[in-house]
């Protein structure tokens, strides 16, 4: 049985909740985008509801500690239907059972979990990194992002901490929604560019008259600091995969 | 006279020689300004070589009055020379920090004039930065050697790091290639440092606001290859400075030929040793996480490290009769010891093992290189009797397997021993 939801993580507490209602715990969450186009499957569209994911957040909580529930959260980010069915079987035994080792390595849908997990803080770990700001003549410093998983929201804090006093946008163009900072508070923004904008080194019209000059001494800083005789170009592709490559300045 | 583009590619070219971008350890938090220091750090980016890019690292200038043999700045080298002002360090650094290109700041410099005049640049970057800019990201300043104890302290409050290089692992290999420069003289500085550490610690358990003093500690770095010295003459001299000055980390910098008239040192052309400089990374991990010894991998009978093989497996071929180690009983302390198995598989095994003994399909998917491991230990389902395999042969097969040694960078931490 296909769930269809919203794609938001209280839709897919919602499809938790009515799973126990409806006693049809062989399901596979998905969204209408994501899911494999079938005749002969089966499905449910499930509509968000925030007080119904409330109450699975909080049983999670009650039974495995906040920071463990904080897991199921971050496998969700995965944005891919295989991890999200993983998760979602997990915390229906978690609700039966009333108990769940999450620690215990040697099962492997437990250990898929965590996998999952880690390859979302491993893309988390990369924005912190990765995400370049370009300033434009009003002070608005803003970035372009198209990360793997949906890891924005888990790298908002450390942006908002870290550049106070900065206005900033982090724009995720795949999802096409992104935050804004002013300076305050953060908001969250969605559709405010077209389809169009694919470089976002290529909005050139407004840009601070510094800019494109602090772009090329990042430049020349990033050639001088190689060491040509250490040269390992196989490391470096590891380190910085190629499909980040054009939002890096250094590599455009 | 030349542009700025041109400034900062000289004085970048000439910073690039100095392994540590390490942006770790910081504890500044950001109050109003902008910056502060993620305390397991962050690479930006990675260098074509592969190294990590966490800091705008630049020498305020490359002229320098002395004349080190195995330096590219020495003053009878014949390279176009730059200096930057510093407010012109000062808004660099904002201006990559504001864009996310950096964590901060790793300022060196040539010895200009004296000693005291060149720290006191340094010192009024860092100042300017903290004080002016409100900036909260990463420093490394590097300390020079004969500065006055007053100007130390001063920069002290306002980095995060500093550091002064061994450069050359002996006394007698520096006196080789440094004729006027002495251990000593490194000596100094780090201990006025330290000993100013241990005084704003005690400080502080009396009252809670003391100031913030080098919070991340000292670091030093040694050249390799350039003079003749041992491994075991290298990590002894590491092992020292670790204990003496509570080093948070000792660099080991593979020589890079760029000295073509001096012939005691390598030729231009000459690789660096970089699986040498490798393996000494894999000791001292060995040494400061693994719970290894000194003894135990370099003493008098084995002076060098192997090349083929990383230090954890040399050591353990050595010693068979520790092995085979039983995974499901054996303490934390001898599961890192196994070759193929990192700290943090081992932290997986340990925790795992409390809900059933593992068996060898589940440690395959722990982490652990299980072509190397296999050898060493034993699981639920291990045969027992294998018969015995001479560390020759073990030797062999894992080389056979994985004939190639693995470079690995010096900054990637996780991956020392997969
Ligand atoms: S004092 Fe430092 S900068 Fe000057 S030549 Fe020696 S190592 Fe190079």
């Amino acid at each position: 049985m296909n769930y269809i939801f919203d794609g938001s993580y209280c839709g897919y507490l919602s499809c938790v909740f009515e799973a126990f209602e409806r006693k049809e715990f062989d399901v596979i969450p998905t969204t209408q985008q994501l899911m494999v186009a079938n005749i002969f499957s089966e499905k449910r569209e499930i509509p968000s509801c925030s007080m119904k994911a409330l109450r699975i957040a909080t049983g999670m909580e009650k039974i495995i500690g906040r920071h463990n529930a904080k897991l199921f959260y971050h496998n969700f980010l995965a944005d891919n239907s295989l991890e999200w069915t993983n998760g979602f079987r997990l915390i229906v035994e978690l609700f039966k059972s009333q108990h769940l080792d999450m620690q215990n390595y040697g099962r492997p849908d437990l250990l898929r979990l965590h996998q999952s997990i880690k390859k979302i803080s491993r893309e988390r770990h990369r924005m912190k990194a990765f995400i370049r700001f370009v300033k434009s003549y009003n002070n608005l410093y803003t970035a372009i992002v198209e990360p793997d998983f949906n890891v924005i929201p888990l790298v908002i804090d450390f942006f908002k901490n870290r550049f106070a006093d900065q206005q900033w946008l982090i724009y995720d163009i795949r999802r096409n929604y992104g935050f804004y900072y002013n300076g305050r508070t953060v908001q969250e923004v969605s559709h405010i560019h077209g389809q169009d904008i694919q470089d976002p080194y290529c909005i050139e019209v407004d840009l601070d008259p510094k800019e494109k000059e602090f772009q090329h001494l990042w430049k020349t800083y990033f050639k001088s600091t190689t060491i040509e005789s250490r040269k390992n170009l196989k490391l470096h592709l590891r380190h910085v995969p190629k499909r980040y490559w054009k939002y890096l300045v250094e590599k455009i | 006279m030349f542009g700025f583009d041109e400034k900062l590619r000289i004085l970048a070219d000439a910073a690039k020689y100095d392994v540590s971008c390490s942006s770790s350890g910081g504890k500044r938090k950001n109050n109003g300004g902008v910056g502060d220091a993620s305390a397991s750090g962050i690479c930006h980016t990675y260098t074509e070589d592969g190294r990590c890019v966490s800091l705008l690292k630049i020498l305020m200038t490359n002229y320098c009055i002395y004349d080190c043999s195995f330096c590219v700045s020495r003053r009878s080298n014949d390279v176009q020379r730059a200096a930057f002002s510093v407010k012109e360090v000062v808004d660099l650094t904002m201006n990559f920090y504001r864009r996310n290109y950096i964590e901060g700041l790793f300022l060196s410099s040539g010895i200009f004039k004296s000693a005291d005049y060149t720290m006191e640049r340094l010192m009024l970057v860092v100042k300017k930065l903290r004080t002016e800019e409100r900036f909260n990201g990463y420093i490394h300043l590097k300390a020079i050697p004969g500065a006055s104890e007053s100007l130390l302290k001063e920069a002290g409050l306002y980095v995060d790091r500093m550091s002064v290089n061994l450069e050359i692992p002996t006394e007698e290999g520096l006196k080789l290639v440094a004729p006027e420069k002495d251990h000593k003289s490194v000596r100094e500085p780090l201990a006025i440092v330290q000993n100013e550490i241990l005084n704003v610690q005690q400080h502080k358990k009396i009252v809670k606001k003391a100031p913030l003093f080098v919070p991340a500690g000292q670091s030093t770095q040694m050249v390799i290859g350039a003079t003749p010295e041992t491994d075991l003459q290298i990590m002894q001299t590491a092992n020292e400075f670790y204990k003496d000055y509570q080093l948070k980390r000792v660099y080991y910098s593979g020589y890079i030929p760029i000295n073509a008239t001096d012939s005691s040192l390598p030729q231009i052309g000459t690789t660096p040793p970089l699986i040498r400089e490798n393996r000494l990374y894999q000791t001292d991990w060995l040494l400061r996480f693994y719970g290894f010894s000194l003894n135990e991998i370099l003493n008098n009978k084995h002076q060098q490290l192997e090349l083929d093989i990383d230090p954890k497996l040399a050591w353990a071929l050595r010693n068979p009769q520790f092995f085979p180690i039983d995974i499901n009983s054996a303490d934390y302390s001898w599961i890192i010891r196994i070759p193929g198995i990192g700290r943090q598989s081992a932290n997986k095994i340990v925790q795992a093992r409390k809900y059933g003994k593992l068996k060898e399909f589940q440690l395959r998917k722990l982490g652990i290189a299980f072509n190397r491991a296999k050898y060493f230990m034993i699981c639920q389902d291990s045969i027992v009797s294998t018969g015995f395999h001479y560390p020759e042969q073990i030797k062999k097969s894992i080389l056979e397997y994985n004939p190639r040694p693995k470079l690995i960078n010096s900054q990637t931490q996780l991956t020392l021993f997969s």
